[in-house]
């Protein structure tokens, strides 16, 4: 007879606890045995297990990349499962994010691969989804060549570790970031320590606007394995809006009111509005662009979002330690701009699971409710050994985004009706066959 | 020779006379008649006249017996009449003490550093945070039921007991209203083995079905440019990338450059003057859509397209069909000389509570303010003006809820007399999805979907049919509950329901 599965977080939030309850999951502590730690990732502080696997310790990255390696024979067992993958930072820190996408690029370019294919301005055709991004201070002279071809642009300075909008300016002239100047006399700047590290980014100042407002997309997509790549997106992701507002205008560039759409800034905002929280689901997104500009647009939309997404999580794979204990969730943060083209913004290891609205509780009470179906199938006490394949009923709210088995056993057999593509939105009820690609569009 | 082309109101055409002038080569004098046809039809004017024409059609009644006086195109019946009247004086009242109170002028002239800030602002009003709390609305929703409640003909006399087999509902004056079996003559297209939008264009429905030829069906219709076919295509449903451009071919919204100017004119009256009621619309607004989960996005436009239809006198046309009449006011100190009476607001309609959800779901469709604009005014002189006047119009709202508590008495008598019997009248709940045509209760799209039908059939009966059909589909959660408060909350989320499958199965697949 199955026991009960054992379960240990390290924080507080009741949609999490409300659904392992649900399950009759059993709460322990972290010096126990335990089958399933859901663990929050703080910065540069990781919670995992130290070898003797009875005290936790928060490790800094470092550490943390030693943990699971072989070498200090440290296991979790075949009945223990974590909710982030060893060295998600690949995907997650925005200047690992940004490394990895270009090295998967001029691989895929070196190979010949058409993905690649460049137009007559260099850019990448069907790869050009994340704004031209430097890290400072290591490509600061890099950075000031691409400013000086624009010197009328905003660039948006965002520290490396951090999350929730903090530390975030943007610059529209030099002076404003000498102090990352390599050379700079004055430079405070001493050591290379990761902490300091940003990443500056053009600014997308043409942001689709809806109602005058910006806002941003928030999608998640639950990973169970990098090799081969199976992934999932949530059916129910919403767009987040600004409550100011925006102008392109110069003089509002320190009102990050105006710029930033995370929630944790808005909230501070004299217009927030805590019945909806300045939030739209994406089904509201899709029937305004479907009305207002016309299916093709809004399904060819919707297919880049999904594109972009596998794309990146591709590029990570390859340096991914696909640890079979290991399952995530990620926090995709997508700007359409007014051109209708996505851009991916960032990628979060541990988005928030604080609800600011009653709906958004019920979101994400369901989201966690769907990721524990599929991570932990029939709420047993896991077994790590298992193909991570699991059937279509448990789905949920989830569909199968890309399936790097289905797709390879399938070759060229695709179904072309499965091209609806609206995998997200109002009708995003349409049935797909489990493990097929979504997109028949996609070469 | 000169051709006699009586422009429309609201559609004025002085391009066509300039284009048929006799010095075009193609009319020849001999064979006029014939060649200012072919004209007609090869410019595309022939397929614009039949629409203005065919969209006066549908707003203005038939036209009744020459002798009948002006007030019986407005309401025959005198009883309404007279109830509408006293009804206007009271909101009159309720207005004018409000602004004794607050010391408010009813109008005044905005200093010109005001002007400049609030055109600044024109894009961005919402974030404008004036003191309201003085502000409340001049009525709401239920107080116009109480109105309607006391309602009696005094030439009816009936003189049964009042007994089991008599109307027991809220609404006690004898209008005739359809049964199901007229209903379902009337909306023949909602038919069970006709093809829907909101139903066969689900999931698990193959497109080839029925969707993709609808579709194709559909920008046929809209290549055409004819009103009348739209009417008609609409009763299906229409696909979400068609409906603004199909809303707009039947309600006749071409968006022409005087049409854009019209609106530049009336948001300069806006910036220039200050009203009451603008105070009065930014309330509501504030008390409704920015709360919305789908509407707070349009928050500014609201107030963009609301404070321009308070000062368009053009709306004032519509009195001549509703039962209502627009409130005057004299200038000040110049009390009860005629000369001196304006309309109040200029286009006569003091917004009440949640009127501004009437333009909400049609910012989905239009992101132009000037479209946006001109199609939710002509939403009002031809629907929702009958949803707050006291009228007999099988569309005005005394009908719908008559109709309303008709269709559950006879289908749902058990329901019925149960919710009557704990002190739940069915009226006293769905009245106000019928005043606000559902909006801010169903999700956005499923209201589209519905009012695809309000326009496709050019009628409000829809409203009450899917009240009633609501109440069918929860009825039996509805015979458990003990109290009017417990019925509340089993109806007070409808964001879940699909109103077409609900319209079917209560009007075509109920065992009656």
């Amino acid at each position: 007879m199955a026991g009960k599965v054992k379960w240990v977080t390290d924080i507080e939030k009741s949609v999490l606890i409300n659904n392992f309850e649900k399950r009759g999951w059993i709460q322990v502590a972290e010096n126990e045995d335990w089958n399933f730690y859901w663990c929050v990732i703080h910065w540069f502080q990781f919670v995992c297990l130290k070898p003797s696997r009875n005290i936790i310790a928060r490790m800094s990255v470092q550490t943390i990349r030693n943990v699971f390696s072989v070498e200090t024979g440290y296991r979790l067992s075949d009945d223990q499962i974590v909710n982030h993958f060893p060295n998600h930072y690949e995907l997650t820190r925005k200047d690992l994010m940004v490394k990895n996408i270009k090295r998967y690029r001029k691989e895929l370019e070196k190979e010949g691969s058409p993905l690649a294919e460049k137009d007559e301005n260099g850019k990448y055709i069907y790869l050009d989804f994340v704004p031209v991004t430097f890290m400072l201070p290591a490509d600061y002279n890099l950075f000031v060549e691409e400013f000086r071809k624009n010197p009328s642009s905003t660039w948006i300075m965002k520290p490396c570790g951090k999350a929730q909008g903090k530390g975030i300016f943007l610059i529209n002239k030099l002076s404003q970031i000498k102090k990352w100047s390599r050379d700079s006399k004055t430079s405070s700047f001493v050591s290379q320590s990761s902490k300091e590290a940003y990443v500056i980014s053009l600014y997308i100042n043409n942001p689709l606007l809806i109602g005058g407002k910006k806002f941003d997309l928030r999608l998640y997509v639950l990973v169970s394995t990098y090799r081969p790549l199976r992934c999932y997106m949530y059916k129910l992701g919403f767009c987040r809006f600004c409550t100011v507002k925006y102008t392109p205008s110069t003089s509002e560039l320190d009102n990050m009111f105006v710029h930033l759409t995370n929630v944790a800034i808005q909230k501070h905002g004299d217009d927030y509005n805590h019945i909806h929280g300045g939030k739209w689901t994406v089904s509201n997104l899709r029937l305004y662009l479907e009305s207002t500009r016309g299916k093709e647009v809004t399904n060819k939309l919707f297919d880049e979002i999904h594109w972009i997404i596998v794309q990146s999580l591709k590029a990570v794979a390859p340096v991914m330690n696909n640890d079979k204990h290991c399952f995530e969730c990620y926090g995709y943060d997508i700007i359409i701009d007014d051109k209708l083209k996505p851009w991916l913004i960032e990628v979060n290891a541990s988005p928030s699971l604080t609800s600011s609205t009653a709906n958004d509780r019920i979101l994400k009470y369901n989201l966690i409710n769907d990721t524990l179906n599929i991570a932990v199938p029939n709420g047993e006490i896991p077994d790590c050994k298992w193909n991570k394949s699991p059937p279509k009923e448990v789905l949920g709210n989830y569909e199968v985004l890309y399936d790097e088995e289905m797709a390879q056993s399938d070759g060229s057999d695709r179904d072309l009706r499965s091209r609806s593509g609206q995998s997200t939105g109002t009708k995003g009820n349409r049935g797909r066959d489990s493990g097929k690609p979504v997109l028949t569009t996609w070469k | 020779m000169k051709l006699e082309c009586k422009s429309q109101p609201r559609h004025p055409h002085p391009s066509l006379i300039t284009q048929i002038s006799l010095h075009n080569p193609e009319i020849k004098l001999e064979s006029l008649k014939e060649d200012i046809k072919d004209f007609l039809k090869t410019s595309g004017w022939e397929k614009k006249l039949q629409n203005a024409v065919y969209s006066e059609l549908n707003v203005f009644p038939s036209p009744c017996h020459p002798a009948a006086p002006p007030e019986h195109m407005k309401e025959p019946l005198a009883y309404m009449r007279k109830a509408q009247g006293s009804w206007e004086k009271r909101i009159l009242k309720s207005l004018n003490s409000m602004c004794t109170e607050l010391s408010i002028p009813l109008a005044q002239k905005r200093p010109a550093s005001e002007q400049k800030e609030l055109l600044n602002k024109w894009n961005e009003m919402g974030t404008d945070e004036p003191d309201l709390s003085l502000f409340r609305p001049v009525y709401a929703p239920k107080d116009f039921l109480e109105v309607l409640m006391n309602l009696r003909n005094p030439n009816y006399e009936n003189g049964e007991q009042l007994s089991f087999r008599n109307h027991l509902g809220l609404i006690q004056v004898p209008l005739k209203v359809k049964d199901i079996p007229e209903l379902k003559e009337d909306f023949s297209e909602l038919d069970l083995n006709v093809g829907q939008l909101g139903i066969d264009d689900s999931a698990q429905v193959p497109p080839e079905f029925f969707e993709n030829e609808h579709v194709r069906i559909g920008q046929k219709v809209l290549a055409e440019q004819d009103s009348a076919a739209a009417q008609q295509y609409v009763r299906q449903g229409c696909p979400t990338a068609l409906r603004a451009d199909l809303w707009a071919l039947i309600l006749n919204i071409s968006n022409q450059p005087e049409d854009i100017l019209y609106y530049e004119q009336l948001k300069s009256n806006v910036i220039q003057h200050d009203l009451l009621v603008d105070s009065l619309i930014y309330k509501d607004v504030k008390l409704t859509a920015s709360n919305d989960d789908y509407y707070f996005v349009f928050e500014d436009y609201l107030y963009q397209v609301l404070l321009c239809f308070s000062r368009d006198t053009s709306v004032l046309e519509h009195f001549a069909y509703s039962s209502a009449t627009p409130p005057k006011s004299y200038i000040r100190g110049k009390l009860g000389i005629e000369e001196y009476a304006v309309f109040y607001p200029p286009n006569g309609v003091i917004p009440f509570h949640g009127f501004s959800m009437y333009v909400a779901p049609l910012c989905f469709l239009y992101h132009e303010p000037s479209k946006l604009y001109q199609i939710f005014r002509e939403m009002y002189v031809r629907f929702f003006f009958r949803l707050h006047s006291i009228s007999s119009h099988p569309s005005g709202i005394v009908s719908l809820c008559l109709l309303f508590e008709t269709l559950l008495q006879t289908h749902l008598p058990q329901l019925f007399y149960h919710l009557r019997e704990i002190g739940a009248q069915p009226l006293r709940i769905s009245f106000k999805w019928m005043v606000r045509a559902f909006s801010g209760y169903l999700a956005t799209d499923q209201l589209l979907l519905l009012w695809d039908r309000i326009l496709g059939y050019n009628s409000l009966e829809i409203l009450a049919v899917l009240a009633a059909a609501v109440f069918a589909f929860r009825a039996v959660n509805l015979m458990e509950v003990t109290s009017l408060a417990a019925a509340e909350a089993v109806l007070a989320d409808l964001s879940t329901l699909k109103v077409m499958p609900l319209l079917q199965i209560f009007l075509f697949a109920t065992v009656t």
